[in-house]
């Protein structure tokens, strides 16, 4: 049982993730983004083919090896190494300070509050008839689901096995897959919560989306 | 309202006037703007019969400048007329042109590809009081005036396999094809069957075609072109364009420009003027056959003379193919020579001799195209020489081969017979006998297996890689430093030492297999048997045909940078005893783009193969397509060196074609792609078009590993994947498992 309201708390006072840039290997640094405050973008693209602001060079081997910035945000801090020394692998470079958008503090939030059932294998999945029919008719919310309950038909090149579900008991809170649709193994399939914290973290998620100010 | 319709009617020919001048200040368009301008102000005030005469020098002044522009326009205008909306289109031409169609395979946008439109159509004909209906097959791109779905006559792959199918049917059907060329380019996607591929399989297939091909370009852009131009006729009409790459194209690689950056439209001007592409340089240079002129700043559908004169030209000029190759031709064919479009009736099927001369004739007609847009320095001596070398080796391999070898196969296969049926025989009894031996002698079993060979470990195939010793050694190895795969973030490769990964690994990342890039001496000393290549043809040379502004110097350049004086590099070798004739691309000298020296060596190869019977290997270290500086003499090699790869096969020969770094547009989309055994050798890219050129015409975002050799075999456009340091194995394997009939050493 987590305090929902104090991690709300908690990501208001910090409303960032800080993303520690290490020395892949070691190597000579020729910095690029010089000082604190430089705004950096991440990788863009279709297929994220453009890589993201060049943080610095790493130079070994007589070879620079460009290290990109893997995240939006700015340059929060730099290490402790000046531009043109020599650095160890692992070393800290810099931090950059990503701020969060509003899914990311409610993927957070209900990441942390949330049992995860993920698919044990690729296939398609579908609920159990009766269980289906009550999703349907009045919400995932409404099916309180146990250790060891028939929940889910898994169907996969015309085989079909039942799947049991297994974990903390509770209500379904979010379906994460389409019927339908092939669903790759070990990603979510439901976030299942507590019934006793559902208003919570219903109330909680409703705030973060009216409330929650994004930075850039 | 007469005067108003009127009206109307010059303010849509000053529109028209206005697209096709377009941005360039013109004064007697500037004049007739002002002109009408002021007589839709006055002509309200005026009395009727007045307003009448004013209208009257008004039409007779449009009449007079659209003469006088008429003969200032220059390439970009007339490229401007043939994009123009109001051209006449595919559609027009069947409704005036011929006597009745049926359109086959698609309407409106219900269709495989719009763009491409086939039509069974017929045009009747009367020789005295008889009248013939003679059946033609139309294929041709649809730009369907502006009609958004017909892509402005951009065929992509499966309209092209749709052209081609029916080609087929005509020939099936023994009657004549007419094409019209109406698009500025093929669409460029590597979705099954393939831009590149396909028209490398139409221009494979055409070259075979056994009925009387008809092609009239409008618009003819390129690799798009091709796919349906390879014709015994070529007709232009006199306001259209035939050329390699667009003018904006060919300014965005004049300018280097860069992710979707536009060219300034004086730059495109110019490289229209270059480019040489209008239907008189085309006529000159003897790309296309003749050409018909076009009413004043181009056809328009309302322009009906044009159609019948049109007409005349698609018929007199299949009569003229059909009457070249037939027996009874006498009168007509000279009554035709002596005024195209006479009168005659010629019957337009032909028996199997006709074909066969057809062909040949159709060959011809390309292999004597563009022998002026290359050089050949040599004495008449040596070249004497080398026809008479080549007319002994066609003679010995005649008489070797096809004399005595036939006989000599025939006996052999007699032998063959005869120790089957005699073994059919002994084999039975001897087996009889064995088994009452061994039952005899209590049947001792007979241990000579290879013991040793099953019970010790497996040893890696020492010989399998060379153990990373090779012949030559890159002088990327010669750097002291460390080299990034470009894998990293994907297979964590970690940095690999310059002299390492250049030298024993033969330029292979250790960790993910990627292939570095590496110089073509490598493959030239690592594939093929030490001290076997024999270069041939090294005095042909590429030079400037068109007179392209600065490309001497470049040209010049890329000679001394090379040591090569072309792009191609033909050469006999062997592998592991075996003679191959190989024509190499090299991605070094101008890109690897190919000119008119480069298919004049690779199509003398072929015959050289041909001659004698050797196995034929294309190996492409990179091609970045056809070079543009040339113009049509360079997109003239596709259809030319395929004709030559098609003669050569059906002479029973092998050809082969492995892949590189970068393989492109035209000669992936021509003799390359017509092959049956296309390889590539890993981290190789093979494509049409470039990623930046595909997001400029299609507007679709292009995956980073669009064009990768294991995207082209997912696609079934080549035939597998090699690993560099196997690449002779392989070879040698391919020739011993695959190919023609004719080859001496099977």
């Amino acid at each position: 049982m987590i305090d929902v309201k104090e991690l709300l708390r908690e990501l208001r006072e910090e409303p960032y993730e800080k993303i520690s840039i290490r020395a892949p290997h070691s190597g000579k640094v020729e910095f690029v983004a010089k000082e604190p405050g430089v705004r950096v973008v991440g990788p863009s693209g279709t297929w994220k083919e453009v890589p993201g602001t060049l943080l610095a060079r790493l130079e070994r081997e007589n070879v620079k090896k460009p290290l990109h910035a893997p995240q939006k945000g700015e340059v929060m801090s730099l290490g402790e190494i000046a531009n043109g020394q020599f650095a160890q692998a692992g070393q800290e470079l810099m931090t950059i300070r990503h701020y969060l958008t509003r899914e990311e503090v409610i993927s957070r939030i209900l990441r942390r509050s949330l049992s995860l059932f993920l698919a044990p294998e690729k296939g398609k999945y579908y609920f159990f008839p009766d269980v289906d029919i009550k999703i349907k008719t009045k919400g995932s919310q409404s099916v309180h689901i146990e250790d060891g309950m028939e929940l889910f038909i898994l169907s996969r090149m015309k085989r079909e096995a039942s799947i049991r579900y297994s974990g903390p008991s509770g209500i379904i809170y979010a379906v994460y897959f389409d019927t339908n649709d092939s669903v790759e193994r070990n990603s979510p399939l439901i976030g299942v919560c507590p019934e006793d914290q559902l208003g919570q973290i219903q109330e909680v998620v409703s705030r973060v989306q009216s409330d929650w100010e994004e930075r850039d | 309202m007469d005067i108003e319709k009127r009206i109307q009617e010059l303010r849509d020919r000053l529109k028209y006037i206005l697209d096709i001048f377009g941005p360039d200040e013109n004064t007697n368009v500037i004049m007739l703007e002002a002109k009408l301008g002021e007589y839709v102000a006055r002509e309200p005030g005026l009395p009727k019969q007045e307003a009448i005469r004013q209208l009257e020098t008004l039409e007779e002044l449009f009449r007079f400048l659209e003469k006088k522009l008429e003969r200032e326009l220059t390439p970009m205008n007339k490229v401007r007329i043939v994009r123009h909306p109001q051209r006449i289109c595919l559609k027009d031409i069947l409704e005036n042109v011929y006597d009745n169609y049926t359109e086959i395979g698609g309407q409106d946008d219900y269709s495989i590809d719009p763009s491409m439109l086939i039509a069974r159509a017929y045009i009747t004909r009367r020789q005295g009081k008889k009248v013939h209906n003679q059946a033609v097959m139309v294929i041709g791109q649809e730009k369907g005036h502006g009609q958004e779905f017909r892509n402005g006559g951009s065929v992509k792959p499966w309209g092209n396999a749709k052209a081609l199918h029916y080609m087929k049917v005509a020939e099936t059907e023994n009657i004549p094809i007419h094409t019209y060329i109406f698009t500025p380019g093929s669409y460029p996607i590597e979705d099954y069957p393939g831009a590149a591929q396909q028209i490398a399989k139409n221009l494979y297939e055409m070259g075979g075609l056994k009925v009387p091909i008809v092609a009239v370009i409008s618009e003819g852009g390129s690799g798009g072109a091709e796919a349906i131009g390879l014709a015994d006729t070529r007709i232009m009409m006199s306001h259209g364009y035939y050329s390699v790459i667009s003018p904006e194209g060919a300014a965005a690689i004049e300018g280097r420009l860069r992710g979707g950056q536009r060219a300034e439209p004086r730059l495109i001007e110019h490289c229209a003027k270059q480019l040489k592409m209008t239907a008189d340089d085309n006529r000159a240079m003897g790309f296309v056959d003749w050409k018909i002129n076009e009413p004043e700043l181009g056809a328009r559908p309302e322009h009906y003379d044009f159609f019948r004169k049109l007409r005349k030209s698609v018929i007199s000029s299949t009569d003229e193919i059909v009457l070249n190759v037939r027996g009874m031709r006498l009168f007509r064919s000279l009554a035709l020579r002596r005024h195209k479009g006479a009168d005659v009736y010629v019957r337009w099927s032909l028996d199997s001799r006709a074909k066969e001369r057809l062909l040949w004739a159709r060959y011809m007609k390309f292999r004597r195209m563009a022998q002026d847009a290359y050089l050949d320095k040599r004495h008449w001596f040596s070249r004497s020489s080398e026809w008479t070398g080549e007319f002994f080796s066609s003679l010995y391999s005649y008489f070797r081969y096809d004399l005595f070898g036939k006989q000599h196969k025939k006996v052999a296969e007699l032998a063959e017979d005869m120790h089957a049926e005699i073994q059919v025989v002994v084999g039975r009894s001897s087996r009889y006998c064995k088994n009452v031996m061994s039952k005899l002698f209590f049947g001792k079993d007979k241990k000579d297996v290879d013991q040793a060979g099953l019970t010790s470990l497996s040893a890696w195939d020492e010989g399998g890689q060379n153990s990373g010793k090779w012949q030559y050694v890159s002088p990327q190895a010669k750097a002291d430093r460390a080299v990034i795969c470009p894998n990293t973030s994907v297979h964590g490769c970690l940095d690999q030492w310059a002299p390492d990964l250049f030298g024993e690994w033969a330029g292979v990342c250790s960790f993910c297999g990627h292939h570095f890039p590496m110089e073509y001496q490598w493959y030239l000393h690592n594939i093929f048997d030490p001290g076997s290549i024999y270069e041939v043809f090294t005095e042909i040379e590429s030079t400037n045909p068109l007179k392209f502004e600065g490309f001497d110097l470049k040209l010049d350049e890329a000679k001394r940078k090379t040591g090569h004086k072309c792009g191609c590099m033909t050469f006999e070798a062997r592998i592991e005893g075996t003679s191959v004739m190989v024509a190499m691309f090299m991605g070094a000298f101008r890109g690897g783009s190919v000119g008119a020296a480069e298919g004049e060596k690779f199509i003398r190869a072929m015959e050289r193969a041909r001659k004698k019977q050797l196995p034929f290997l294309s190996y492409v270290h990179g091609t970045a397509g056809i070079r543009i500086q040339e113009g049509v003499n360079g997109v003239i090699q596709m259809p030319r060196c395929t004709m030559a790869v098609r003669r050569y096969t059906e002479a029973g020969g092998l050809y082969l074609v492995l892949y590189d770094t970068n393989s492109y547009a035209g000669p992936v989309a021509s003799f390359l792609g017509c092959s049956p055994y296309q390889f590539s050798v890993r981290s190789a890219n093979i494509g049409f078009a470039g990623p930046g050129v595909i997001k400029e015409t299609t507007g679709m975002d292009i995956p980073p590993n669009y064009h990768n050799a294991y995207q082209a075999l997912s696609r079934g456009h080549i035939q597998g994947i090699w690993d560099r340091r196997e690449v002779r194995g392989n070879l040698f394997q391919s020739l011993q498992t695959m190919g023609g009939r004719n080859l001496y050493y099977r």
